[in-house]
């Protein structure tokens, strides 16, 4: 039964990734109608960022935690000035084929640097050692993870559901042209957004960061995994983004429990079973 | 909402015959390369991928539909022919239809999955397929994980021509290019791709007028994985093995890259794409990673300023269609 809750916990952690990954995704997707493929990069970025932060200028990890996705955030955001916003009333194919060249640049600069393995980084001092829970032994950085990830899906689920702000977000994502109209400045609101939804990839990057070891391509076989999890949840609602998140990272750390061959495939085959019987995803609209 | 592609080729007589002058240049000009003393085998891989990226344009192109996974099929008609050939010591002819008949299967099998979606999803759902297909390739046994099936005999196709002399498989290879490139002209400029264009165009017309879109869809992903499988086929000969990198995603993205660099939707673009990137990876061999860089940068470069592709641009300037 230990290793049942074990991989129960790695599955939970994973799916607070794709949780945090696939809402990125879905709030870019309802503003810009771009599919962000450079979202696995710009995730890397986000642990590249607390590991230089600790070892160029000794900056820790709870700076780190701020400072990393605001950083990566920002560099979002003059991607999007410079190169994203351009591509605003063409094919939304255009902007994925644009990301993907984005994600290359930026995988090819980090490998070039820094090779194929991994970095160490340490787990933070507050959060070392473990806590026996009776039926299984947690280690307490991977429930600060769960923990700390669901807490910021909450949060962000509450700024674009229920605040003023999130309701410009909304109607901007309905009808932009009447959003203007109203006076609200929908081209700054379209870079926030990307900056927001790359700051959580970013964020992402610094939890897994102690975890998975820094890697430059720790985000490429990522985030192939996060667009089956939309394809499955749809990007219709930002609750669904996080539970489907959420569900397949557990079932996937079930499936390395019961049947460990087929972990690394099970999103995928879920993807096409759910494609079979409802191929507008579990909460998406029809596109 | 603009389509994918700026390129819209007429069906005029005069664009045939424009495009048959330059199929017949480009014929006589791939015929006399061995007398040219160019690296044969630099042309021969360049042909396979001319040919996929040809399969893929004919999807992305007159279908809309920008499939993010090709790679699986270049790779699965790669594993199938090379463990024919290798294993049941297949002749190459039945190796090659063991290939293209399990890129058609696979064709059928994820054409039913991918093909529920439009736009963005069908991408996002070809890709994820891709990945399965690569960890499913990556364990099982006749694949020999990350070796690969290696020392693939060429044998005689047809009992005949002996595929080990590089200049008759040249020949056999630009054969098989050119039967698929014409198929795929024929296929563009028949009923059927009439049909295409129009659904890509816009789909609720095409429906509204009883064209039952789905299947017109579906056939013509089969079509394009099943000639993409053919040239992987191809491709076993060439380059004597069949490895994960053929099933790879960065494999996807550079048939993609060819085609988009060519230019989508034109019927030589793709062709020209594939021989300027292969070119590109031969001659920038020992920069190592920055080739990714670089590829990266071409991707960016082509769709902020470069939309219509090199061919793309050279029609659109003479007012031809290539």
């Amino acid at each position: 039964m230990q290793a049942l809750y074990a991989q129960l916990l790695v599955g939970l952690i994973n799916g607070s990734f794709y949780a945090l990954l696939s809402l990125g995704l879905a709030v870019i997707f309802g503003m810009l109608n771009i599919i962000n493929f450079a979202h696995g990069a710009l995730y890397m970025m986000g642990a590249f960022c607390a590991y230089f932060l600790l070892n160029v200028a000794g900056i820790g990890y709870w700076p780190a935690l701020i400072i990393a996705p605001i950083a990566v955030g920002i560099f979002g955001m003059i991607l999007e000035r410079t190169m994203l916003q351009w591509l605003s009333g063409l094919d939304h194919l255009y902007g994925l084929l644009l990301t993907f060249g984005i994600a290359l640049i930026v995988q090819g600069v980090f490998q070039n640097y820094f090779g194929s393995s991994g970095l160490p980084y340490a787990i933070p001092d507050e959060l070392k050692g473990g806590m026996n829970l009776g039926f299984m032994f947690l280690p307490i950085y991977r429930g600060w993870v769960v923990v700390f990830s669901l807490a910021v899906c909450l949060a962000t689920w509450y700024l674009i559901e229920r605040t003023r702000l999130g309701a410009y977000l909304r109607a901007a994502t309905e009808n932009p042209t009447l959003v203007r109209a109203f006076g609200i400045n929908v081209p700054r609101m379209i870079t926030l957004t990307y900056g927001l939804g790359v700051g959580l990839a970013a964020l992402a990057g610094v939890l897994s960061a102690p975890i998975n070891q820094v890697r430059p391509l720790m985000g490429a076989d990522l985030i192939i995994v996060v667009f089956a999890v939309v394809v499955i949840g749809g990007m219709g609602s930002i609750m669904g983004s996080i539970i489907t998140g959420f569900a397949l990272g557990v079932i996937e750390g079930l499936t390395k429990y019961f049947y460990p061959e087929a972990s690394n495939t099970v999103v995928f085959v879920l993807m096409v079973l759910v494609l079979l019987i409802k191929p507008t995803g579990l909460t998406g609209r029809a596109a | 909402m603009t389509a994918i592609t700026d390129n819209s080729i007429p069906v005029t007589p005069r664009a045939m015959r424009d495009e048959m002058i330059v199929f017949a240049i480009m014929a006589v000009l791939l015929a006399i390369v061995p007398l040219t003393g160019i690296y044969p085998f630099f042309v021969m891989q360049a042909l396979c991928f001319a040919l996929v990226a040809c399969a893929f344009n004919l999807l992305i192109g007159y279908g809309g539909l920008l499939s993010f996974g090709h790679a699986m099929f270049l790779g699965t008609a790669g594993y199938v022919s090379a463990h024919a050939l290798k294993v049941w010591g297949l002749s190459p002819e039945l190796g090659i239809l063991a290939g293209i008949a399990a890129a058609a299967a696979l064709g059928v099998v994820t054409g039913f999955v991918s093909i529920r979606r439009q736009g963005i999803y069908f991408s996002m759902i070809t890709l994820a397929l891709s990945q399965l297909l690569y960890f499913i390739y990556l364990q099982t046994p006749f694949t020999h994980g990350e070796d690969g099936i290696q020392g693939i005999p060429q044998g005689h196709l047809f009992g005949i021509f002996d595929l080990s002399k590089s200049t008759t498989l040249y020949y056999v290879v630009l054969a098989g290019f050119l039967a698929g490139f014409l198929l795929i002209y024929r296929t563009i400029n028949s009923p059927f791709g009439e049909v295409l264009k129009a659904i890509r165009e816009n789909e609720p017309r095409a429906i509204s007028l009883g064209y039952k879109t789905d299947q017109y869809k579906l056939l013509a992903y089969i079509l394009s994985g099943t000639l993409a499988g053919f040239a992987g086929s191809l491709k076993v000969f060439v380059a004597q093995n069949a490895s994960l990198t053929d099933v790879h995603w960065s494999m996807s993205g550079e048939i993609v890259l060819m085609t988009l660099v060519g230019g989508l939707g034109t019927v030589f673009g793709p062709v020209v794409g594939a021989f300027v990137i292969i070119a590109m990876q031969q001659y920038l061999a020992g920069f190592g990673q920055w080739v990714t860089v670089i590829q990266g940068v071409i991707f960016v470069a082509c769709v902020l300023t470069f939309r219509r592709g090199l061919i793309g641009e050279i029609a659109h300037y003479f007012r031809i269609s290539l």
